[in-house]
């Protein structure tokens, strides 16, 4: 373990989600394959209302952790999901949570009008209207089979599937993964526009950092099974500084313990702080808010090592 | 009605036929579309025969086509009914040969194929049940594929008296009186429709031993339901042929082989049905009667539900149904 991720093991790993209720509980979730482990007791709190992106490396534990959330794995330790139990609810579990599993989970032979029938008919919370009101905005035919389709075409089919449903937890394991820029962009749009309020809660894994972060309201980075960051994006910007220093600088802004440093433009470099003094952070240079793409990096390094 | 038609497990009943249509229903029309083409190249050979020598064919006992349709018609009526109640088992046995072959690999690749394309993924997204999603399955196979068959196999008959109904009227014969009213297709269609409770319940060791691999394996589910019984057998043999304890071969290789592999075929319990009539059955080219005679009364057929062997195995086959259920709740993509 780096120096950094010892720095947040002593600290409690459960995002403070002000004040509502938990969707998602888990404490000690463990893991393990026949030569590995994927989950190494982590403790974790999703709250109501919140945007929370699980960010890790590959082979992290992130798409274990989904599958426990979503009663598609056995594990160890506690875990409960809106209350309940998902080894053993699992179909009514399914009634309020609903999931997006990579782009191309939509089976190929299905045509547009029989998913659409088909979910109306087994899911009790699917609002067909709506539905439909998605479905007219895209260029999608009522009998066009999902296999003639794009696979950005395929994602628009299954989010307006998937928002039309009023569930309380949507979890999205890369959900715009092979996209292109345009659709992958549509795909946050419509989340933001026409599904999430206060009473929803999203939970996303994701490689493509950037494109979640304006969105999220809450951060978790995963690595080796265990959580090594849990934070809202406010807390994060409060407890977390980027500093730009002139190379003469350097050593006064080594001694204040940053998590990680590296270079700049013209022989300056980054500096990137956890709970400094502002104001002695202020006196070394330019202090900005870090992108959660480069706390990820100072974070996770070591991990390929 | 209503609340049955718009339940969840309709739905799922619903995805089955939607996913499989080709399979459940084109390939029986196809069969039975080729059989009634068959039929009208069969009529026009004759035609065209008929032409060629002059109007002046000889069939059996001479006189010209016409004529012989006539002789066959006034002085063979129950040769004819008979001709057109084979008509219909013939039908219904293509539809059954194809019916075998659409389960078998139906079966096998019912729990495996969507883990294999990763939509088991939106599947297990909505709120239905891993029992209900493979109880879908057997009712699709016991169920909505055998009928399926047999009403194709009724329209394919219906097709080919059309077919005859125009050769006959084209040769100055009233169809009417001469083949319809022969036609007693009901009482074999009834017997069809009848064998399907029979088949289903006999078709569930089948059905558990091939669910349970589609749904186990991480991958090439035939090789292993077909390669564990076919080994075994072939090692019991081995064994016994060296003279060490083994389980009785002819036991084994019907009892544990065939069945698990080949209950699905409909009609198959008839082999069981006349070994415990202490019988054989010889099935000569053309003569389907001697099935005919075991699947002739109702009573004889039923007779197999008093039967140890069919529910020992259904017994084993919701066992292995089971089994399927387990694996499907905790196996995903492959």
């Amino acid at each position: 373990m780096n120096v950094a991720a010892e720095a947040f093991a002593e600290r409690p790993a459960i995002s403070p989600a002000a004040g509502s209720e938990s969707v998602v509980h888990a404490r000690a979730l463990t893991k393990r394959y026949k030569n590995t482990v994927a989950l190494d007791g982590a403790d974790f709190e999703v709250g109501s209302g919140r945007i929370v992106g699980l960010i890790g490396p590959n082979g992290a534990g992130k798409t274990t952790a989904l599958k426990a959330i979503l009663g598609l794995t056995d594990f160890e330790g506690d875990l409960s999901v809106l209350g309940m139990d998902p080894r053993r609810q699992r179909p009514q579990l399914m009634r309020d949570v609903c999931f997006i599993a990579d782009v191309a989970t939509l089976p190929r032979w299905i045509r547009v009008n029989e998913a659409v029938d088909f979910v109306a008919g087994v899911h009790p919370r699917f609002d067909r209207a709506k539905c439909e009101r998605f479905l007219a905005r895209t260029k999608l035919q009522a009998n066009q089979r999902v296999r003639e389709m794009s696979k950005g075409m395929i994602v628009q089919l299954h989010l307006a599937i998937v928002m039309a449903i009023d569930a309380r937890l949507l979890v999205l394991d890369e959900p715009t993964l092979g996209l292109d820029i345009l659709y992958r962009k549509q795909f946050y749009q419509s989340l933001l526009e026409d599904y999430f309020d206060e009473n929803k809660t999203i939970l996303i894994t994701t490689h493509q950092v950037e494109e979640v972060e304006h969105i999220l309201t809450d951060l978790m980075f995963i690595r080796d099974g265990k959580i090594a960051l849990a934070t809202t994006m406010d807390e994060m910007g409060a407890r977390f500084a980027e500093v730009l220093v002139n190379p003469d600088q350097a050593e006064a802004a080594r001694a204040l313990n940053p998590i990680d440093e590296r270079a700049a433009v013209f022989g300056k470099s980054i500096f990137l702080y956890n709970s400094a003094d502002p104001e002695q952070l202020a006196r070394l240079g330019e202090v900005k808010r870090p992108s959660v793409s480069d706390l990820f990096v100072a974070i996770m390094k070591g991990t390929y090592a | 009605m209503n609340a049955i038609v718009k339940s969840p497990f309709a739905w799922l009943l619903k995805r089955e036929y939607w996913e499989e249509r080709r399979g459940l229903l084109w390939s029986q029309v196809t069969v039975a579309g080729i059989l009634i083409v068959l039929s009208i190249f069969g009529i026009i050979a004759a035609e065209v025969a008929r032409v060629r020598m002059g109007g002046d064919i000889h069939i059996v006992s001479g006189g010209d086509l016409s004529q012989a349709l006539q002789n066959a018609a006034s002085h063979n009526s129950e040769g004819l009914a008979q001709a057109v109640g084979g008509m219909m088992w013939t039908f219904g046995l293509f539809a059954g040969v194809v019916l075998s072959f659409k389960l078998f690999f139906y079966l096998l690749g019912a729990l495996y194929e969507d883990r294999k394309d990763r939509s088991i993924l939106f599947w297990k997204s909505l709120p239905i049940s891993d029992t209900a999603t493979v109880l879908s399955k057997v009712v699709t196979a016991i169920l909505v594929m055998p009928v399926i068959a047999v009403v194709v196999a009724l329209a394919g008959f219906l097709g080919e008296m059309i077919v005859a109904s125009i050769w006959f009227a084209a040769h100055g014969l009233n169809p009417f009186t001469l083949l319809w009213a022969h036609a007693t297709p009901w009482a074999s269609w009834l017997h069809m429709l009848a064998t399907i409770p029979i088949n289903a319940v006999w078709a569930l060791p089948t059905i558990g031993w091939l669910l349970l691999w589609s749904a186990a394996v991480r991958g090439k589910p035939l090789l292993w339901a077909v390669m564990i019984p076919v080994v075994a057998g072939v090692l019991n043999s081995w064994i016994a042929l060296l003279g060490l304890p083994h389980v009785n071969i002819q036991f084994f290789w019907s009892n544990l082989v065939a069945r698990p592999l080949l209950s699905v075929i409909p009609g198959s319990w008839v082999t069981d049905y006349v070994a415990q009539q202490g019988g054989t059955i010889n099935i000569q080219p053309g003569n389907i009667s001697g099935i005919d005679a075991h699947l002739g009364s109702y009573a004889a057929m039923y007779h197999m539900f008093l039967t140890p062997n069919m529910w020992i195995g259904a017994a084993v086959g919701i066992a292995l149904i089971a089994a399927a259920i387990w694996f499907r709740r905790w196996r995903d993509e492959v």
